[in-house]
């Protein structure tokens, strides 16, 4: 179904091969290999090179100039006692654990609104789908900026009720909100994602709970939610690791330095600041490594706590 | 897992109404039908309400690019008094050079990535869905591995890398990547499709005496059309979308790709300009969007099935 799942089938079935894997094992070795070049070199020299290269470079000291110097944990140590970078783990934490719930809670509910065979539902897919395309890019970080400004849209349009809105991106205290609210306007693609799993719950179970008298509100909770569980479960996955990652909004939106005060400085913004502004290429790797880490544990975290709360009906 | 795959994705939703009994209402009940479409005249209303809500600021920034300046600041509604062109003849010539150069830039860029997208992912589609050969699990999971894998833990490296090959301010680190698969992603979707095509179409070709390269080229490729197009149009509006990689390696303004045209406008602005720095962020979103509108079957059905972004 999803990348995710293919991996966890691949975890669950080890075992030994079949005969007729064994079999049919190495007689297409040459073509295969050949089909797999450069995806190969591609694995080699862009991917896995460059991963224990930056692992190497998180335990030295780097500027592009001189050699790079090994200097043991110091990096790593640097980042303890670093408040910039706290603070941006801060910032980044509120950001994913904020903007992902309500991401795909929106993208939920309206997936549900439009599942039970709506009119006009292929005009309102487009029209929620739309933003999901457009939102990683600088143009709409740019509007962001815009609207969210002292004079922007929104202000213009609380005015018009009496109401003087603060100046939500240069305040520190709304800053973050507004980009949150950014990440939350793209919940379209997990809503098609919702859709799509909703189609798949058979009929005759909200049928059969119809029979036995049960109400909407049941339904949803003991047959809707269930079998969607594994599709909430694979966009949860997938949007942390996306949000953990996002740089352009925060980037545009703040121009470039984070601010204010620091409020968006993203745990990717001020891995770029050190690495690509200030040349600091030894720590920013070990910050990269940092946030590998992180997102490992929460996937990890999630995968774990999946047992619990993803049904499968297989 | 190929499942999915020949279930209509939320794509072909139409004939769906129809079909399912559930969004049926048992026709003799009146009361029960008039809730019901009070129902669906709420659902409506939400609909309207949050879409409204949503598309809104992109149409006021439409209209505020044809506005002159001041108004951006003064004017929330979406009527439009006069027609003010000069915003985007104005935002056109902002930058060192005029806004369409950056626009061919990006175009070089975007084709490369098609281009190298499509040939290296399907190529690696191919061996893991058909081909049997050793390491095939190992690699397998690698390769899906690193569709999760965060481009910041590379990214240093990779910039040491084509810096000392002397490829900074130019397009070759964002296109060679593409022709090296790392788009990993594609591969999957690609696998994901080849595995709902028949074997026996290859087995008919091999009996005819075709080897790899005849079946990949003249069966599995012909009839992989649909993923390919979803392929191409995701990277199109991913790699015309790329901040960060063109951030990063292209600091020469000739070498400049729409992104960070638009961030060196955005820098470079005074108070006064939004106007044509809305009137150019459209220019930019124009292609995207055109894409969106006559590739938004692909798009879905891409999404659905594979659960991309």
């Amino acid at each position: 179904m999803s990348a995710i799942g293919e991996l966890s089938t691949m975890t669950r079935r080890k075992g030994p091969m079949t005969k007729e894997e064994k079999k049919a094992n190495g007689r297409d070795n040459k073509a295969a290999y050949i089909f797999l070049l450069p995806w190969l070199v591609g694995l080699v020299v862009i991917t896995v090179g460059p991963m224990l290269m930056s692992l190497y470079l998180s335990f030295t000291d780097y500027n592009l100039l001189q050699p790079p110097e090994w200097v043991g944990l110091d990096n790593f140590v640097r980042m303890f006692g670093d408040a910039r970078l706290h603070n941006s783990l801060r910032v980044t934490f509120t950001y994913v654990l904020v903007g992902v719930p309500l991401q795909l809670a929106v993208a939920l509910l309206i997936a549900l609104v439009l599942d039970k065979g709506l009119r006009g539902l292929p005009f309102y897919r487009s029209i929620f789908y739309l933003p999901s395309l457009l939102g990683g890019s600088v143009a709409v970080a740019i509007l962001w900026k815009q609207i969210f400004g002292t004079t922007g849209l929104v202000n213009q349009v609380l005015a018009m009720i009496g109401i003087e809105g603060p100046g939500w991106i240069s305040d520190p205290n709304t800053a973050l909100g507004s980009i949150i609210l950014l990440h939350v306007w793209t919940f379209g693609s997990p809503m098609i994602i919702f859709l799509a799993g909703l189609r798949q719950i058979p009929n005759m179970y909200y049928e059969a709970a119809k029979v036995d008298g049960a109400t909407t509100i049941q339904q949803f909770w003991r047959i809707t939610l269930p079998m969607l569980s594994p599709i909430i479960f694979f966009n949860l996955v997938l949007q942390i690791i996306g949000s953990f990652q996002s740089f352009t909004q925060a980037f545009i939106v703040s121009g470039g330095n984070g601010g204010p005060s620091d409020s968006t400085m993203f745990f990717t913004l001020y891995l770029y600041q050190k690495g690509f502004g200030q040349f600091d290429m030894g720590y920013a790797s070990a910050m990269a490594w940092f946030l590998l880490v992180i997102i490992g544990v929460f996937t990890a975290i999630n995968f774990i706590a999946s047992k619990y709360w993803v049904f499968y009906d297989d | 897992m190929t499942k999915l795959q020949t279930l209509p994705a939320a794509g072909d939703s139409a004939d769906k109404t129809a079909k399912s009994p559930r969004r049926r209402e048992s026709p003799g009940n009146l009361a029960f039908s008039r809730s019901a479409r009070i129902k669906g005249l709420i659902k409506h209303a939400i609909l309207i309400l949050v879409g409204g809500v949503m598309i809104y600021p992109l149409l006021w920034m439409v209209v505020s690019s044809l506005r002159p300046n001041d108004l951006i600041f003064r004017e929330p509604g979406l009527w439009l008094d006069s027609l003010e062109m000069s915003n985007y003849t104005d935002g056109w010539s902002a930058l060192t050079h005029p806004f369409g150069h950056y626009m061919i830039n990006s175009a070089i860029v975007v084709l490369g990535s098609i281009v190298g997208n499509l040939i290296s992912c399907s190529m690696a589609a191919y061996a893991f869905a058909r081909l049997q050969f050793s390491g095939k699990k190992l690699f397998f999971g690698i390769m899906l591995l690193t569709i999760m894998l965060p481009f910041h833990v590379v990214i240093v490296p990779q910039y040491i890398l084509f810096s000392q090959i002397g490829w900074v301010n130019t397009f070759w680190p964002l296109i060679v990547p593409k022709l090296l698969a790392t788009d990993a992603f594609f591969v999957f979707l690609m696998v994901q499709f080849i595995r709902g095509i028949p074997k026996d179409l290859d087995e008919a070709a091999r009996i005819d005496g075709a080897g790899h390269p005849r079946i990949f080229l003249r069966v599995i490729l012909p009839l992989m059309v649909p993923a390919l197009a979803t392929t191409t149009i995701f990277t199109f509006i991913w790699t015309w979308n790329d901040f960060f990689g063109a951030l990063i390696y292209l600091t020469d303004p000739d070498m400049f790709t729409v992104p960070v045209a638009l961030r060196a406008f955005v820098d470079s602005q005074s108070a006064t300009s939004w106007g044509s720095l809305f009137a150019m962020s459209i220019v930019s979103l124009f292609p995207v969007f055109l894409v969106f509108l006559f590739g938004q079957r692909f798009l879905i059905k891409g999404i659905a099935t594979t659960g991309i972004k």
